[in-house]
Parts: structure tokens; sequence; C-alpha cells
């Protein structure tokens, strides 16, 4: 790794590589830099790699270490869904998401367009306690959170997660603001000189130049969604039927404890929704993930 | 609010009402998931609490948490996350990131390579890391090449949060991609400067990449130390995939294997809570938590402006 801290100089000033030491430096440079890509991609894509290459085989090579299937048992695949709820599963990753991140935008967006163009007593307020909110920890307050849901009788069910959402986040609040106050505000004057109103403005004027950012937080939400094992753990462990992937994957080892090879496919299975909306919105999200970094 | 009365850009009076409306639904929220729940937490600390009853026990749960030894276990495990696994996510992220810059091509494929790692569902992704570091799987077998027995990473109390920590750093990809646009953003002219004046490799990086970048350093380790902090997902999937228990309802599954050792914070007051119901003591576990998050955050909003900023838009 230090070859990556410490490049040789010659990475710079290409002018001063002259003659044959100039020469030798370049070729070591070129066989340092491809010995390090191919040990990363390795270390990145093996493990990906290997429980799809173990997804394939017998229940017994699977157990081996082998890394190489010696038949290829597509029908593993196959086996998942018909040995567990995957579809109910699915099913109910779909709905949690797919709500959650709908009733996100719809509450999220003008909070962060209040937060970023109105001007107001206690706006840094606000923005402090988004800022705590995003930080907060989801288990500090959990205890009181779970009650809330259990008086509704809604704990065993998902919606104490989807619910929620419709009362703003605070991570998609605190992004879209970011994004939002990167907006020259003659943007918003004009509308108002045009005789819009503000939600014209937001409307019309706002949401159209911010489709990247309104792109990035609905992906970030779906994932977040997607990936979560602590909210389902918490409130729809109780119920099977209202069970996400995540929780049917953590219980799927201990069901079907030898099976490596279908507890590996049925990862796959989770993973591969992911990466195929990775390949097609790859910009939104590289966007998106520097925008949550601070400039300057 | 019609808007013809207000054609003028600057207007006395403030949006006060105007944003109260807007942003009412957060105000809900806030008050509903935060401000209530805290103070619903202080006051449940004080009381023993399994869901039916309800009563006063004044620092009873303070004192127990005191003699816990899980408890201190668990906040030990966390602290060393916090010591370990953040500094390493960090400047393997920052060599990554640095690493890239300094591809002439092939840069944005490779960019794409790593990132995916991070894209993969972390239960998908601790079960897939618990499988490859199984004690005859393929990690082993290429520690076995170079002559080195390979440990049982997380069936072994001294290495599962090693492994935990190495499956941290497979999921670099969002602090890569934020490191390597702060370094893509140095000015160039400061490095071309720097080599005219005989810097070499390291001086340029000490003395123009670091200082460039601090504050983007910063802010990702601040925010590292956060998620450490609410650590939970991986280290129980790794312990109830290794352990080969569930944790459904009437088990009695203890997480932290194996020997407790990637029993963190937020697990045991899970456990404490929601397996236990001793949700009173729980209460006093999230107030710890909370303490040490609120901390973190403090220092984050102090550090930068940017995230204190109050005339938005610079303007």
């Amino acid at each position: 790794m230090t070859a990556l801290a410490t490049p040789p100089v010659t990475a710079v000033s290409p002018a001063r590589r002259t003659g044959a030491r100039g020469r030798a430096r370049r070729i070591l440079y070129w066989i340092a830099t491809h010995a390090v890509a191919v040990a990363l991609s390795l270390m990145f894509l093996g493990p990906l790699a290997f429980v799809a290459l173990t997804a394939l085989m017998t229940d017994e090579q699977a157990l081996t270490g082998d890394l190489w299937p010696t038949s290829w048992n597509w029908g593993n695949f196959g086996e998942v869904f018909a040995r567990s709820h995957m579809l109910t599963w699915i099913g109910n990753t779909f709905m949690y998401a797919g709500l959650a991140t709908l009733f996100m935008l719809l509450s999220s967006i003008p909070v962060a367009y209040a937060m970023a163009r109105f001007r107001f007593r206690g706006r840094k307020l606000a923005f402090f306690a988004v800022i705590t909110m995003m930080m907060l920890p989801p288990q500090v307050v959990a205890v009181p959170v779970y009650l809330i849901w259990a008086r509704f009788d809604l704990t065993g069910t998902l919606w104490p997660l989807i619910l929620p959402m419709l009362l703003g986040d605070a991570f998609s609040i605190f992004l879209l603001r970011q994004f939002l106050i990167t907006i020259p505000r003659e943007y918003t004057e004009a509308a108002r000189v045009d005789g819009c109103s503000d939600l014209r403005t937001l409307v019309s004027v706002i949401l159209p130049m911010s489709r990247p950012a309104i792109a990035a937080v609905a992906l970030f939400q779906f994932f977040y969604c997607w990936n979560d094992y602590y909210g389902p753990l918490l409130y729809a462990q109780i119920s099977e039927e209202n069970w996400t992937l995540s929780l049917g994957l953590a219980s799927f080892r201990a069901l079907h404890s030898v099976q490596w090879n279908l507890t590996m496919a049925a990862t796959i299975l989770v993973m591969a929704p992911v990466i195929i909306v990775f390949f097609f919105a790859q910009r939104v999200f590289i966007e998106g993930v520097t925008l949550t970094g601070v400039k300057g | 609010m019609s808007s013809i009365a207000h054609a003028t850009p600057r207007r006395r009076h403030g949006e006060g009402l105007k944003a109260l409306l807007w942003m009412s639904p957060w105000l809900v929220g806030f008050a509903v998931f935060f401000a209530y729940p805290l103070a619903a937490t202080v006051y449940f600390s004080f009381h023993r609490y399994d869901l039916f009853t309800l009563e006063f026990s004044g620092l009873d749960n303070y004192r127990y948490f005191l003699t816990d030894d899980r408890a201190w276990i668990s906040i030990g495990n966390t602290l060393w996350l916090v010591a370990v696994m953040v500094p390493a996510q960090v400047l393997f992220g920052l060599a990554v990131a640095q690493f890239l810059t300094h591809l002439k091509a092939g840069a944005g494929f490779l960019r794409t390579v790593f990132y995916l790692p991070s894209l993969v569902p972390v239960v998908a992704g601790t079960v897939s890391f618990v499988f490859v570091m199984n004690p005859s799987g393929p990690v082993n077998q290429v520690l076995g090449f170079f002559g080195i027995t390979g440990p049982d990473w997380f069936g072994d109390k001294d290495w599962s949060k090693p492994g935990l920590t190495l499956l941290a750093m497979w999921g670099i990809g969002n602090t890569m991609m934020i490191f390597l646009a702060a370094l893509l953003d140095v000015p160039k002219h400061l490095y071309e400067a720097a080599a005219i004046d005989g810097a070499g490799a390291w001086r340029r990086f000490r003395s123009i990449t670091l200082p460039t970048i601090s504050p983007v350093l910063m802010f990702s380790a601040v925010t590292g130390v956060i998620y450490a902090l609410q650590y939970f997902t991986q280290a129980m999937i790794a312990s109830r995939v290794a352990s080969g228990r569930t944790d459904s309802a009437g088990s009695t599954f203890v997480p932290g294997y194996p020997e407790l050792s990637t029993l963190t914070l937020p697990q045991w007051l899970f456990h404490a809570g929601f397996r236990d119901s001793t949700m009173g003591y729980a209460c006093v576990l999230a107030l710890v938590l909370f303490a040490a998050a609120m901390a973190l955050t403090l220092v984050l909003l102090r550090r930068f402006r940017a995230f204190a900023d109050d005339e938005g838009g610079g303007r």
C-alpha cells in the first residue's frame, strides 16, 4: 500500500523523464500500478465471485472449500424460491422501500426548500435540529418509539418504518437542502416577480433543476430500505408474513444449516437487483455520493 | 400567501410564518420521533418497565449499569470499532482514491469495480464474508499459499473484530468516492509549483494534498465514528451466521458470538429492551449512546462552517 501514498516523482513531472533511468522508472511504475490495480480488483470482486460460484455448487461441494464448481447447478436458484418465502419477502421489501421513498419525497422536498430559501429566525436552529436527528443512532429512541407503535397496534408490521416518512427524513432533507442552496436566488426571485406562488415556483422552477439531487435521495432512500435490517428486525421479526429480504436472508442459514450453496444463491438473489439498478443509474449514484461530502 | 405584494425581493418582515407552515410536517416528526422519545427515554430510565407494568425504581437501572459486565464489554467493543475500524476505513479509502488519481487509463472502470461492494446489501455482504472467511475458505487458502495459517475469523474471539474491519474496508465505496472528488478538486498548479521547487511526492502529499482535503477527511472521520456507534447489523449477522443460531421470538440467542467479542452497545441495548424486556434499563444504555453521539455531532458542527451556514446560497 505504500506505493500508493508515495507515487514516483515521474508521475507529476513527465518532462524530466528522459534517458535510460527515466525509462526504467517508468516501467517499474507501470508494473507497480498494474499490480496494485489487479490486487485491489481481486480484493473487491473476489468475495462476490466466490459467492456466485458457490451458489452454483452441489450441497456437498459447497462444504469443501473448492473454488470452482464441478457441476453447474442453476437449479439452486429455483430451490431457494421453492424452499423459502422469497417471493413474499421480495413483495414486502418492495412495499417498504417503494412507499417509504414516495412518502419521503413528498414530505422532505418542501421542508428542504423552506430551509434553503425562506429567511426566518430560527433557521439555523432548524438546520441544527436536522443534523442532530440525522446523526442520532436509531437505537437511542427505540424504546419510546416502539411503544408508540404498540399503542396503535402496528408492531409486527412494516408500517412503523413507512409511516414516519410522511413526516420527513432528516438525511434526505439535509442532502436536498445542500443542493438547493446552490441554486442562485435569481431564479426564485424572477418567478416571484412573474407572480408565481411559492408552490408554483417550487414545482415549475426548482424541481426541474433539482432532478439529479432528487434522484439521488430517492435512490439512497430506496436502497436504505432495501438493506435495512435493524428496522424490520425490531418491528416485523415476530410475524413471518411481514418479513423483508434482510430478515429472510438472515435466518436462511439457520433454516438450511448445511446448505451453503442455497444460502449463497439466496445472497446473490438479494444482491442482484441492487447491482443491476446501479449499472443503469451509475451517474446518479456518484453525483449523489459526492453531494454528501462537504465542500471546502 | 399571495405573492403580488412581495414584488420587491427584500422584505422587511421575515418569512417566519410561511416557513413554519412549510416545515410543519417535519416539525411534527421532530416532536413525535425525537423530542418526545428522548424525554420519555430519560423518564423510563428511572423506572422498571417490562411493557406491562411501569414502576418507579430511582437509580436502580443506573446502579445495575455500573455492575453489568456485558454492558461494559459492549462499550469496549464499540470503542474498539471506533479506534480501529474507522481509521482503517478512512486511510484505506484515501489510499484507494489517491491510487485512482494516479492512473492514466481505466480509472473510471476501476472506480466502478471498487465502488460495487459498498452497494451490496449489508446482510448479504456480511453473510458472504462469513462464508468467504470460513476456516477452509478462499481467504485462508490464499493465506495458506503464502505459508500463513489463517485464523478461524468469525469463530475466534480475537479475530472476529478484525474480520468485521475487513468487511468494512471492503465496503469503503462511498468514502473513496468522496475522497476522490476532493482529491480531483486540489488545484493542479499547486503540485506543479511544488514539483518545480523540488518537493518529493511524500512532501507534496503532506503539504498540499492533506491540508486541502482535510475538511473532507475530518467530515468522513466524524461521520464514520457516528456510524461506528450505531454498528449493529454486521455484528449481529456475523455472529448469527457463524454460530448458526437465529434470533426468533422465544429463542435464547445472545448476540456477540464468539464469546461476546462482537457485542456492540446498540446490540446490547436492543437485547435488553426487546428480548429481555427490561426497557427501563435499555433506556439507560440508550442515554449512554446518545451522550456519545451528541458529543461527536457537536464536534462536527463546530468544525464545519458548511454545516452551520446560516445564509443559504451565500448570496
